[in-house]
């Protein structure tokens, strides 16, 4: 036991000795988060437009106005005819044109319909759907105080929309969860595995194997001093996202830490495993970086949801630990959720983490070829 | 010359006796590539909802048909208690609530309001968004031809009189508004990226750490020749991934290359030299392979957030968007769309190229003079 503390010790001191990985250690989280929460959104700020308008009359130029006055377009140009559309996209900046038919205002009076074209960069779909959806807006809401003025009754279906869980649809509130097991992903199963093959690498693990410490000494003492800066981690996003990004918080705190101790373990493991399978670092970063970061940020439903994959893409998903991690904690911080609703989720996760604790008990080996 | 020579055949040597890295090199890749080209969107499929119809009449069934029909919405349940449907949506058996008031129909009929209820899981804010426009637009869509039944059999001239403006999209490049198309150069840029800053970096750390670097650094080998041998082979496989990438965009994903390849090439080329480069910085500047790979991750995870991969530029807060014009991740993903995507030329592209060239010469020089033939 008092040569275990002493490795311990040893740890512990190696890692908390590199000042500069751990300024990255602790600032990443927080930069992460930042970038997270402010710039990384799916809304539009000031994205440019071109208006070519064929009819230039009053109420053309009142949707023009009215798109310049919202936040989310500038209107740059203005055309005058069909052949600069091509040109102006090639250039990248300008997202969208507004086509206004010719004789515009006088349709909407006469026949009480007008007819107005918008073409967009398509290339980013994504953009292109959140500009188009954004005009319509615009319009829609022209329209809708045109016809108020003109005292015709506005009869038919309404949608009433209401939003569950997350009402003004906050990206950071689901960025968060994310945020949490990518940093843990990192810190836990990243770092622990160089660790360990850090020690492989440079013969010392040679020295390690024939000292009175157990194999799994060995293991839980590289493994501590990361679960604990795992631990600090998952507090300083918690605390960012509650005090500077006011995310809410509904569920219990226990039950919050609890998991993420569970998803610690799954991560450790991981890492344990990966070092058990590789000679150097080199390897174990790549195979780190590509089979876990990458699936991590991608497979779990963080940025891109797992419901829009082809099925077998969300058949690989259910094997990746972040998704049901995702789960669980978007349950407990934004639905309130306990046991009673994630216990599926939870039990998946556990039969992860004994798996790889297993493989890699199994895999470590006592000598060196 | 002979001396680069030995170096690369060293270097070469290196990289393929290491069993283990070579399917990292070159089977990786294409994997990823093929995984996340089709993980990357936001389209929306097949959500569950849950119906409450109050009303149990023809439209309310209609309605329920419409949502149905477009393949996007799938009934998963149908009740007439609120509780129920809301447990539903805790549990996430469904993610979308349809409540039909009773007396729906009537007061359609009559020229009222008539209100339908959508409750939607919005934990996830973008596809919460998308049913709400689709359900919006299916409601809109039902509402105007009912609307067209009633104006033909009443004369009420108050339902005549109301105006519309009629949008008419036309999406340039990718008409139908295809997610692959676009994340397919994004991506190729990403993972030629981690190739050039991950692995040139991380060599010559090794070969600090291990001690090996004292061989080299007492040998004649000047300090170009040296910074040449470690980044032209990494430069060499990041092309070549590159190519291969290239090929399966074409062939496999039916990737439209507008534009002339020979430019995607040359901006390749520039493009691996500054990510190489940037890497050899933090070489020069870590002493363990842990360090260099922690912060060389770091910098890329900001550099693909911060490239309008994921997430439109545009949608950034104006100083965030100042942070991506010092990014060379994200000049490189604009312009490999731009080329392949809408054809753009030399003309379109080359202020972005002479950006890229000047990060990379001063990332380069600093990096030079940084790598001392000493240690300690």
């Amino acid at each position: 036991m008092n040569s275990f503390r002493g490795f311990v010790t040893k740890e512990f001191k190696q890692i908390y000795r590199d000042k500069r990985t751990l300024v990255v250690l602790f600032g990443m989280p927080v930069i992460m988060m930042v970038l997270f929460g402010f710039a990384i959104r799916n809304e539009i700020d000031g994205a440019q437009i071109g208006i070519l308008d064929l009819s230039k009359d009053e109420v053309t130029r009142t949707i023009t106005q009215k798109l310049e006055a919202s936040k989310s377009f500038q209107v740059r140009v203005y055309l005058e005819n069909y052949d600069e559309v091509e040109g102006l996209f090639r250039q990248g900046d300008i997202k969208e044109i507004v086509v206004f038919e010719p004789g515009f205002q006088e349709k909407l009076v006469r026949k009480n319909v007008a007819n107005i074209q918008i073409i967009t960069d398509a290339t980013d779909p994504n953009l292109a759907n959140l500009v188009q959806s954004y005009t319509s807006n615009v319009v829609r809401d022209y329209v809708q105080i045109l016809n108020r003025e003109a005292q015709v009754q506005q009869a038919g279906i309404q949608p009433q929309v209401r939003m569950m869980y997350n009402p003004e649809l906050r990206s950071v509130n689901l960025f968060v969860p994310g945020l949490i097991a990518v940093i843990l992903m990192l810190v836990s199963a990243l770092m622990t595995s160089i660790s360990i093959t850090r020690e492989k690498e440079m013969g010392n693990m040679e020295i390690l194997l024939v000292s009175p410490l157990k194999p799994y000494h060995i293991i839980i003492g590289k493994v501590l001093p990361y679960m604990v800066l795992s631990v600090v981690n998952v507090i300083t996003i918690l605390v960012l996202a509650e005090f500077v990004f006011h995310v809410p918080f509904e569920g219990s705190y226990l039950f919050f830490f609890l998991e993420s101790g569970l998803f610690i373990m799954t991560a450790l493991a991981l890492g344990v495993f990966i070092s058990s399978a590789s000679n150097n670092q080199q390897t174990a970063m790549m195979v780190s970086l590509a089979g876990l970061l990458l699936p991590t940020v991608l497979l779990s439903g963080f940025i891109f949801p797992v419901a829009s994959m082809p099925l077998p893409l969300q058949w690989i998903s259910h094997i990746i630990p972040a998704k049901w991690f995702l789960i669980i904690v978007r349950d407990i911080m934004l639905k309130g959720s306990d046991l009673m609703l994630v216990w599926k989720e939870t039990l998946v996760l556990l039969v992860m983490t004994l798996g790889f604790i297993g493989l890699s008990l199994k895999k470590f080996k006592v000598r060196l070829q | 010359m002979r001396i680069i020579r030995f170096l690369l055949r060293k270097e070469f040597l290196q990289i393929f006796r290491n069993k283990a890295m070579l399917p990292i090199l070159f089977v990786m890749p294409v994997i990823q590539l093929l995984v996340l080209s089709f993980a990357a969107t936001y389209e929306l499929k097949e959500v569950d909802f849950a119906l409450l119809d109050m009303d149990q009449s023809r439209v309310s069934r209609e309605l329920a048909a419409k949502f149905q029909s477009t393949g996007y919405f799938n009934l998963q349940a149908e009740t007439f208690d609120r509780n129920k449907a809301m447990e539903w949506l805790d549990a996430r058996r469904v993610s979308l609530i349809i409540i039909v008031p009773p007396d729906f129909e009537e007061d359609l009929t009559n020229g009222r309001e008539a209100p339908v209820q959508l409750i939607i899981d919005a934990v996830d804010g973008s596809t919460a968004g998308l049913i709400q426009s689709y359900s919006a637009s299916i409601l809109n869509d039902l509402n105007a031809e009912k609307q067209l039944e009633l104006k033909i059999k009443s004369a009420d001239p108050a339902v005549v009189q109301v105006k519309t403006i009629n949008l008419i999209p036309q999406n340039w490049y990718n008409p139908d508004l295809d997610y692959i198309t676009f994340m397919v150069p994004g991506i190729l840029v990403v993972l030629v990226s981690m190739i050039g800053l991950f692995l040139s970096g991380m060599n010559i750390v090794r070969e600090q750490e291990i001690g090996t670097i004292e061989q080299l650094n007492v040998t004649p080998i000047r300090k170009y020749q040296f910074m040449v041998g470690k980044l032209l082979p990494f430069w060499i496989i990041g092309m070549f991934d590159l190519l291969v990438g290239l090929a399966l965009a074409r062939y496999g994903f039916h990737i439209p290359f507008l534009g002339n390849l020979a430019t995607i090439l040359v901006v390749a080329g520039i493009f691996l030299v500054v990510i190489q480069s940037l890497g050899l910085l933090i070489s020069t500047m870590t002493n363990t392979q842990q360090q260099a790979m922690f912060i060389a991750w770091f910098i890329m995870v900001v550099f693909i957030l911060l490239g309008g991969l994921f997430t439109p530029i545009e949608s950034m807060p104006g100083w965030a968007q100042n942070i991506t014009l010092a990014n060379p991740v994200a000049y490189f993903i604009k312009i490999m769309r731009m080329v392949l995507l809408k054809g753009a030329g030399w003309q379109e592209i080359q202020v972005m190229v002479y950006t890229l060239i000047g990060m990379g010469s001063v990332l380069l020089m600093v990096s030079i003079n940084r790598y001392k033939k000493t240690t300690g």
